[in-house]
């Protein structure tokens, strides 16, 4: 709604797939890290499916360029979702169709029209898998992350320093899982045992929202 | 039992579009993260129906790279494999496996008619399969599958 750029430059399709590089290069440096924290309370394969699914969308977009900022997210949540291989596929697939298809066809698009899509995919994700906040999933990293974008672009902030606030506020999420209960997924079999590890798939949103901050502050949006 | 067609007997031949809804069987599609559990399921359900029909059934085990997992591909692929116009009833067994089905149903990636059904995985399987082939409709068979919940052991 806002004609006026909250500073820097709009979003469009270049950014997103700046970010899409960036979300990559970070899921391939942090593949390890991811399938080591999902060994005790998952199934050891988020970091290897999170990378073979980001991996295939990269190439995809490189393919076929989408040209609109929603069309690359569509793009890209629909290959994660055929390319993934476990619970991550859908959810982060479902968030990122969401999130592309509220942007619609738009070519540019300003922070706040991401922040309200991104949150729009948040919601799908908990439709989808029925989780809420504190039960030890993605959700307890990706609520706060799109609460602290909105808060911060209302409160006046430039798109950069909003999207760093909504990449901090994912990582402290991320953080605040070890000590919950898992109350999803296979972790949740573990009941208490699931205890006093931090949630891969918390984690993996932290990167994805780090990616959107650092992609930012690159092109001084 | 159906004496080959006489030229001429109009009476006798099936209608192939009107009457669909009740001489097209619905199809199962059995989604499991192993493909072997699922192909296993499925011949276990197909030789329960001691024959009476030929049931569109069609597993989709295993990940993208063939390993434990959930492939888009392989359910999208076997719904239409076993779509005949009367429904699929798609059951799967945990996580990934519901969640990918969700995700397809929820944008239309499956044929039309076709539906997540909550159910157990091998009884439900049993269920949906045999209602399949004695002609139930979609929402039979998700019943008798669904009702598999209520089968206790002890």
């Amino acid at each position: 709604m806002n004609a006026l750029p909250q500073g820097g430059s709009p979003i469009d399709a270049a950014f997103v797939r700046r970010w899409l590089d960036a979300a990559t290069t970070a899921v391939d440096r942090e593949a390890a890290a991811l399938t080591q924290l999902d060994s005790p309370i998952g199934d050891a394969d988020h970091g290897t499916n999170m990378r073979r699914g980001f991996v295939a969308a990269r190439t995809a977009v490189e393919q076929e360029p989408p040209d609109t900022p929603g069309g690359v997210l569509v793009a890209v949540g629909r290959q994660l979702i055929s390319t993934v291989g476990g619970a991550s596929g859908p959810l982060y697939g479902t968030l990122l169709r969401r999130a592309g298809k509220a942007l619609g066809d738009e070519p540019t698009v300003t922070a706040a029209q991401l922040a309200d899509a991104l949150r729009a995919g948040v919601e799908g994700v908990g439709q989808l898998g029925g989780a809420a906040a504190g039960d030890k999933t993605m959700l307890d990293a990706l609520l706060p992350a799109v609460d602290a974008l909105a808060r911060a672009l209302d409160a006046g902030s430039d798109t950069a320093d909003a999207l760093a606030a909504a990449a901090a506020a994912a990582d402290e999420g991320a953080k605040a899982t070890t000590p919950m209960r898992a109350r999803k997924g296979r972790a949740s079999y573990l009941g208490e045992r699931s205890i006093g590890h931090q949630d891969p798939g918390a984690t993996s949103s932290a990167l994805l929202m780090t990616a959107f901050a650092d992609t930012a502050r690159e092109v001084g949006a | 039992m159906t004496p080959p067609a006489a030229p001429g007997s109009p009476s006798r031949t099936p209608d192939p579009q009107g009457g669909a809804s009740s001489a097209a069987l619905v199809g199962v599609v059995l989604v499991s993260h192993s493909a072997s559990v699922a192909r296993s399921v499925a011949e276990l359900a197909a030789g329960l129906t001691g024959g009476a029909a030929e049931v569109p059934v069609a597993p989709a085990g295993g990940g993208p790279d063939g390993g434990l997992g959930t492939s888009s591909d392989l359910i999208a692929s076997a719904a239409r494999s076993v779509d005949r116009g009367a429904g699929v009833a798609v059951i799967a067994d945990l996580g990934s496996a519901v969640l990918t089905v969700k995700a397809l149903l929820a944008d239309d990636e499956l044929p039309s008619g076709s539906r997540l059904v909550d159910a157990p995985f091998l009884e439900g399987a049993v269920a949906a399969v045999v209602s399949a082939s004695a002609g139930a409709d979609i929402d039979a068979v998700a019943a008798a599958a669904g009702e598999a919940y209520d089968y206790r052991k002890t």
